[in-house]
């Protein structure tokens, strides 16, 4: 990634700060993270400019669509940004979709009878996988402190350790507007929000350790494509 | 068959392709669509191993000379199974189409079996030429794109009606193998085009054909497995999975291996090398090569046996597609009834 020019170093990294909140919705990273960032500078008048990029041509435009809408929304919240240029690059719907956001028209106002829908549902659904993959990473660090297994569905979310993880689930139960305090369980269904059952028990670990299998399978694909796409390092 | 280590494994490669995407059979104004679906996929070949990769022009269209050498001479595939791509709308002869690959594998008798496919917004015209097609081309199976755009059309459904015309036409005709593509797609725009709730239902109604699901649904594999428990006549075509991640993620590889060997076991997957993307070379080698790893982080997943991986290269497709296997592999051919997935609490 490029930066800007010194004068405005201060500026740009709030802007750069700012897009760690943006996150590809079905690997739940940072933009900044996963390498998609392709370019971020804020001129002398107070304009961000943000390139971003993808692993492929042909990525998917729903979620291609997210990122650029929710990178554009990050950069005009920054303090001290007058204007915004937030595009994607080398992308197969590249012009739709950015002028769709910049414009503010919604996914369904950007791409009229090809799209049904605005993207909420979907966003939610990969928010539900984040909770299940997040429930695995917690409950694998409490099965190796020792916690016997029979006592994962007895537990509350405050009985996690602390950490990035269970920082990370608990925003993600909260985003969903699931239970997310220290006295709620900390196995719950991603829908209902009802508590796991100990009968249900080894299912529900089961699907958590899947879902995050299928995460990071997933960002393994994505971030090797990226990187024989433009010959750059990212850490998966 | 392909021996090492004294064991022979008989290899049926089940997702193999013969494309022309060179620039004198892309579509006048399409060529940007042409243009970016091959070099996608070329970024994918960059997935396996350095010495493997090919240029760009030998990527868009490649021999015959070429493909039998790297799938049979260097790439120990005994049978080859065509998936065909047809992509009219970029390619003026199509991508990969049934007739094309069908002509190959006239040339070459007993190396390869040609899936044709089907869309069921043909109606009854499509019928019939589905019907012409298998008695052309011998197929057993089909290769689907269930979230292929035309027209106003956002791709279709396997639970709808005219799905299931053709679905019964495929087992009145013997086409027992409807391979599914849940996998990266352009469109649908604002569908998940990666559902697996449609093989669902379909699997249900028709539980004497059998859908294998491409790329194991990979970005969306735990929607996919959790329904592979529920229907016994739904497998998990391993294209991708081996090529994508084997070699360039060995530890989510790791991973999704021993969740597919959990929730569905070895005879439900089948191997698939995805030719041109990735060559079968060093993708059997690796595969024979490769074992579970020791390390706690795959502490939950056991180790594969021989037999195991028999089944996963050749055995289990060899069932599927009633093609004979080598005497001395018959005894391990018969699937064992392992219990699937997660019992009980």
């Amino acid at each position: 990634m490029t930066a800007g020019a010194v004068g405005t170093a201060s500026a740009t990294d709030a802007v750069l700060a700012a897009l760690t909140a943006v996150r590809d919705p079905e690997l739940d990273r940072p933009v900044t993270e996963l390498g998609f960032v392709a370019h971020c500078a804020v001129d002398e008048a107070g304009t961000a400019t943000v390139r971003l990029r993808l692993p492929t041509y042909f990525c998917a435009p729903n979620f291609a669509f997210l990122m650029v809408a929710d990178a554009a929304d990050a950069v005009r919240g920054v303090p001290g940004v007058t204007g915004v240029d937030v595009r994607l690059e080398d992308h197969f719907a590249a012009d739709t979709i950015n002028a769709g956001v910049a414009a503010r028209l919604g996914f369904v106002g950007s791409f009229g009878d090809e799209a049904a829908d605005e993207l909420d549902d979907l966003r939610a659904n990969f928010v539900r996988r984040a909770v299940l993959a997040g429930t695995d990473r917690v409950c694998r660090t409490l099965l190796a402190e020792g916690v016997d297994r029979s006592r994962l569905a007895r537990l509350r979310l405050g009985d996690a350790p602390a950490g990035r993880d269970t920082d990370r689930l608990r925003e993600r139960r909260a985003e969903l507007g699931l239970p997310a305090g220290d006295d709620d369980p900390l196995l719950i269904d991603t829908v209902t929000g009802e508590p796991v059952d100990a009968a249900d028990l080894r299912t529900h670990l089961g699907r958590a350790r899947l879902a995050r299998v299928g995460q990071e399978a997933n960002t393994g694909v994505c971030v090797g494509m990226l990187r024989t796409r433009y010959g750059i390092e990212v850490s998966s | 068959m392909y021996e090492k280590d004294g064991q022979k494994y008989f290899v049926v490669d089940t997702h193999t392709h013969f494309w022309d995407a060179s620039p004198a059979n892309w579509v006048p104004g399409q060529e940007q669509y042409a243009k970016g679906w091959i070099e996608c996929f070329h970024a994918y070949q960059g997935l396996g191993p350095p010495e493997t990769h090919w240029s760009i022009e030998d990527f868009q269209k490649y021999s015959e000379e070429r493909m039998m050498k790297d799938v049979f001479e260097d790439g120990h595939v005994d049978i080859a199974i065509f998936q065909p791509t047809n992509l009219r709308q970029w390619y003026k002869n199509g991508f990969n189409t049934t007739e094309t690959d069908g002509a190959l594998a006239e040339k070459h008798p007993g190396k390869f079996l040609v899936n044709t496919s089907w869309d069921p917004r043909e109606g009854d015209k499509g019928l019939v030429e589905l019907e012409e097609r298998v008695q052309r081309w011998g197929s057993k199976g089909v290769k689907l794109y269930t979230a292929e755009w035309k027209g106003d059309s956002r791709g279709w459904s396997l639970k709808s009606d005219e799905a299931a015309r053709y679905l019964q036409k495929c087992q009145d005709l013997g086409v027992k193998n409807i391979h599914v593509h849940k996998g990266p797609t352009i469109w649908p725009l604002d569908k998940d085009a990666f559902d697996v709730a449609d093989v669902d239902f379909a699997a249900t109604n028709f539980p004497e054909l059998n859908f294998i699901v491409e790329h194991v649904g990979l970005p969306r594999i735990e929607d996919f497995c959790f329904m592979a428990t529920q229907e016994p006549n739904v497998y998990a075509g391993l294209a991708v999975a081996i090529g994508g991640l084997m070699h360039a993620r060995p530890h989510f590889f790791a991973k999704v291996m021993g969740e597919l060997m959990f929730w569905l076991g070895e005879d439900k997957l089948l191997f698939g090398a995805d030719y041109a993307i990735w060559e079968p070379k060093w993708q059997v080698e690796g595969f024979v090569d490769w074992q579970m790893p020791d390390n706690p982080d795959l502490s939950d997943y056991a180790p594969l046996t021989v037999t195991q991986k028999r089944k996963i290269l050749g055995l289990t497709a060899a069932r599927l597609y009633d093609i004979e296997v080598p005497d001395e592999l018959k005894a391990e051919a018969t699937p064992t009834e392992t219990p699937v997935g997660v019992p009980g609490p």
